[in-house]
């Protein structure tokens, strides 16, 4: 099984060739097989668990590379190996550089998952970050998006030494043997968060993401947000589960529980607030990932507080919800790229009534705005479900502060959930409802060919981990079992999932099965007093009347805007925490111009490093002064800090 | 055999009790109002008989309606029909009961808003997604004060699942707690916004600048728009029924009982619902409407209850 691993990953590397060459129906029939072959391999994995470790003949100077294929690894190699062959078959064409990066990039991620050495995991990292940079075209995104990466990887870096320093190798078996204690460990903790969480998205290194994300053509979008923010999550998982031991204090949990919350309201939020797609879909991304940190933050609680259920429970809601997202947001951006493609706009604002051109992509991108704003009886409602369950469960840790933070959590995630919602709905119906707003959304094709079954497939992967979960936590039980011991109790059955204590259950099938007969029966019911077919009349509207002729759309100013939708919502929650501010420009009595209202709204993190930037400037400035100064007070200070220097020494010196 | 059948029957009859009882609530909320301003008001069957008209009437879709707008009122109206038939009303240990957890219970409310929200985006038009935005973001507001009213309750019951929690409350000796208390008023805050009554949304008016429920709507006609009044109803009497199960258990039949506990239990949820609903059209008529950007205030208030309800818990649990 690791051979054909190895083999898989050296065809990744092989399609360099093809995407050099621009031969991009080679490039998207490779790519799809080779990712598809993975995932029957990840899926193969989970069947049959084994933690054999396969060493290259090809490494660095000091040891042989590892790689090796564990329940762990299996299951992101899953997630990418799916959403990277749907990803592989929406390729466009574009500049060599970008089709080159591509495989590059997906090497990179595949690498990392299935290393079983610290250098490895840190070579596949690195590479995923420097494949993707390159394809990032523009600029400021891309200087941005380096910085935070240099940034997680050192700290990645170090937190690796730290860990091997103890043990003498960076084979993954020498790490487990020797796990880091006392401040070693905080500091490995402290460093993979940051690292990792930077990679991640997790607020507040999450600067980074609604910039870059959209910056990219829509399959490294859509991979970026799907699989790579998961990618950093494995990092975390591997490293802080893994590495360093199951012996560790629930207070481990802390950092991820308060950074995820964080992040899920802020991204949340945030994404109500943009006016470009792709950029409401990072920050949902953001939200997403925020959740899948709050569910691991409390297995990591539950674990140190030898609670084996809520700690199987916090998990497997939070690994189900790193596969569900990774299927609707690959969907979602996919569409996106295509409506761009289509329709030359990502602007909401822009856009409009594409469901009458464009219906297969239409009701695609509503299974995934739908699971994405976590309904029933779709995927992300089952995620989240047991999310949720796990922090309704997190007061029986017993320890007060927990239980604060675990409050605080619940309420943040909560608004978050509902935002989230808020959001997919505002996206989805802007883009695909009403009216075009444009002649050439109007004109927008439905999508075809081979990028039909891209979207089609995530879709109806969607619906079927929406209707039944225990198909994945299945798979899963191999992964709960490497932490909490092989008699872990799975969180559901074949009915639907259960939070383990008294009755608290989501019995998913009968609940679906129970609204469709409703939905039928109140359908038949409706013809109970005849009534007749629908007719079609021009919209009432409060009486407004109908457009005039040269505006053959109907006045797109009278449909609700991007930034209209998001008002509500930026009066209501946005003020003191995303600085949210509304200009209406009304011009003076008499003059015929129209008034202007605009809104804007600026991330906290980005205002702190404004002010931080201005404190380096002032420092910078004073420290200029030494340079103008006289060979007479440049000698004098010289001596001075000679002296004062031969002091401290002398100071230190002194037994 | 005896407790499965009772479990059949008493679910079937609940079926039928809410969706027969459903516009007649609505009917008694808008009698005892009129009564209060000194009307007379209209007949306590009015609305059964508008929708019955309602039905017989064929549905005028706008121009540029998608399918959403055809679709749209059946997922609703199913969704909260469903919600309205786990919720347990004179009788314990329904056919359904082990789905009826309280998170589920929240999803389905919020599958019906989503259907109530896309349909009001569907043609475009300015009402329609100015109701849809404010619906959703009154729904960010109350959506943590449910929670941790939920948190509250299960942290009491030890569960999620309404039945259960029911029996636990009722059996468990739970006593006067001031953490219910708390979080009575903050859902019955909540409950207020979800069904845009009074001082979120004014449910009589049709003055196109103060409404969010109605604007949705504003494009529905005929046997859709039969389904969104039915849906809001329903709505109504899910929120009533929960209220009266959780804070007021008396009098329900346990499971398995015979049919004299029913009628029994009937009785007392017939007296409890009515009694909410009058209180609902006192409170109405006695307060304004709050202006649409003063709801965070209002839910805000509700939070904090909810979050006192809980620290209070954590206090006391910590003590014991």
């Amino acid at each position: 099984m690791l051979t054909t691993l190895c083999l898989l990953l050296a065809a990744l590397l092989l399609l360099v060739l093809p995407a050099a060459l621009g031969l991009v129906r080679l490039l998207r029939l490779g790519g799809a097989l080779v990712m598809a072959g993975l995932a029957v391999l990840a899926v193969l994995a989970l069947l049959a668990p084994s933690a054999a470790v396969m060493a290259l003949p090809l490494g660095p100077p000091w040891a042989a590379a590892l790689v090796a294929l564990d329940p762990l690894s299996a299951w992101f190699l899953l997630l990418l190996g799916l959403t990277g062959a749907f990803a592989a078959l929406l390729i466009n064409p574009g500049p060599r550089h970008e089709m080159v990066c591509f495989p590059l990039f997906l090497f990179g991620m595949a690498l990392c998952i299935t290393a079983a050495d610290g250098f490895c995991l840190l070579l596949g990292f690195e590479a995923m970050s420097l494949a993707s940079w390159a394809i990032l075209h523009e600029r400021r995104a891309a200087r941005l998006y380096l910085m935070f990466a240099i940034f997680g990887g050192g700290c990645l870096m170090a937190a690796m030494g730290l860990l091997a320093a103890g043990a003498g190798s960076l084979g993954f078996a020498a790490l487990r043997a020797a796990p880091p204690e006392g401040f070693v460990a905080l500091a490995v903790l402290l460093l993979v968060t940051l690292g990792a969480g930077a990679k991640a998205g997790l607020a507040p290194l999450h600067l980074w993401l609604p910039l870059a994300h959209p910056a990219a053509p829509a399959h490294v979008s859509a991979l970026m947000s799907a699989v790579m923010v998961k990618v950093a999550l494995y990092v975390i998982l591997r490293m802080v589960f893994d590495l360093c031991g199951p012996a560790q204090a629930s207070f481990w949990g802390m950092p991820l529980l308060l950074m995820g919350a964080a992040s899920a309201l802020l991204g949340a939020l945030r994404a109500n607030l943009e006016n470009d797609t792709k950029a409401i879909l990072a920050c949902s991304t953001i939200e997403n990932v925020g959740m899948i940190a709050v569910g691991l933050g409390l297995a990591l609680m539950f674990r140190g507080a030898d609670m084996a259920v809520p700690a199987a429970l916090a998990l497997a809601g939070a690994l189900l919800h790193v596969m569900n997202h990774g299927l609707f947001k690959c969907l979602l951006f996919l569409g996106v790229g295509v409506v761009l493609e289509q329709a030359g706009q990502r602007r909401l604002d822009a856009l409009g009534g594409l469901l009458h051109n464009m219906p297969v992509l239409g009701w695609a991108m509503l299974v995934g705005a739908l699971s994405a704003a976590a309904v029933p009886p779709l995927s992300g409602f089952a995620s989240e479900w047991l999310l949720l369950q796990a922090l309704l469960g997190a007061w029986r840790t017993g320890d007060a502060l927990f239980q604060f933070a675990a409050l605080v959590a619940l309420a943040m995630v909560a608004m978050a959930v509902a935002l989230g919602a808020a959001a997919m709905l505002r996206l989805w119906g802007l883009v695909f409802l009403g009216r075009p707003r444009s002649p050439r959304v109007a004109g927008a094709e439905d999508v075809s060919g081979p990028g039909r079954a891209g979207l089609l497939l995530p879709a109806a992967l969607s619906l079927l981990l929406g209707a039944f979960p225990a198909l994945a936590l299945g798979l899963m039980q191999p992964v709960l079992a490497q932490w909490l011991g092989p008699a872990v109790a799975m969180p559901g059955g074949v009915l639907g999932l259960s939070a383990g204590d008294a009755g608290a259950r989501y019995m998913v099938l009968p609940a679906i099965l129970l609204l469709g007969v409703l939905a039928l029966v109140l359908w038949r019911g409706a013809q109970w007093r005849g009534g007749g077919g629908a007719t079609r009349a021009p919209a009432w509207d409060c009486g407004f009347i109908a457009p005039p002729v040269h505006l053959p759309f109907g006045n797109a100013a009278t449909q609700p805007s991007g930034e209209g939708f998001a008002q509500p919502i930026s009066r209501m929650l946005a003020g003191p925490l995303m600085a949210a501010r509304e200009n209406v420009a009304v011009p003076p009595p008499g003059s015929m111009a129209s008034a202007e209202y605009s809104a804007s709204s600026a991330d906290p993190t980005w205002r702190a490093l404004t002010t931080l930037r201005a404190a380096r400037h002032a420092v910078s400035n004073r420290v200029d002064r030494f340079r103008a100064l006289s060979v007479r007070h440049a000698l004098g200070l010289l001596f001075a800090t000679l002296v004062l220097l031969l002091a401290v020494l002398a100071g230190l010196e002194r037994p | 055999m005896m407790l499965g059948l009772a479990a059949i029957v008493t679910q079937m009859m609940h079926l039928a009790l809410v969706l027969a009882m459903a516009p007649v609530l609505v009917g008694l909320v808008r009698l005892v109002k009129a009564r209060l301003m000194g009307r007379r008001g209209p007949a306590l069957l009015q609305p059964w008989r508008d929708l019955a008209k309602l039905l017989r009437k064929r549905p005028v879709l706008a121009d540029g309606a998608t399918e959403i707008s055809r679709a749209a009122p059946y997922v609703a109206c199913a969704a909260t029909l469903f919600a309205a038939v786990l919720v347990p009303g004179f009788a314990q240990g329904m056919l359904l009961a082990p789905l009826a957890d309280l998170l589920l219970l929240a999803g389905l409310l919020a599958l019906a808003r989503v259907a109530l929200a896309l349909a009001g985006m569907d043609v475009g038009t300015a009402f329609g997604g100015m109701g849809a935005a404010r619906e959703l973001s009154f729904s960010a507001c109350a959506e943590p004060v449910l929670l941790l009213c939920i948190l509250v309750l299960a942290m009491i019951a030890g569960t999620t699942n309404l039945d259960a929690m029911i029996v636990a409350f009722r059996e468990g000796g739970v006593g006067l707690r001031v953490s219910l208390a708390l979080i009575a008023v903050a859902l019955l805050a909540v409950g207020l916004v979800e069904n845009a009554r009074m001082p979120a949304d004014n449910p009589a008016t049709h003055l196109e600048l103060t409404m969010v429920h109605e604007a949705m709507i504003l494009e529905a006609s005929g046997r859709h728009l039969a389904l969104w009044e039915l849906q809001a109803a329903l709505k109504l009497l899910v929120w009533m029924a929960l209220l009266s199960a959780v804070f007021m258990p008396w009098g329900m039949a346990p499971a398995g009982a015979g049919p004299l506990a029913w009628l029994l239990g009937l009785v007392a949820w017939l007296g409890k619902i009515t009694a909410l609903a009058v209180a609902l059209a006192v409170f109405e008529s006695a307060i304004a409407k709050m202006r649409v950007f003063r709801i965070p205030e209002f839910l805000g208030v509700a939070l904090l209850l909810a979050a006192l309800a809980v620290a209070l818990l954590f206090v006391s649990t910590g003590l014991a």
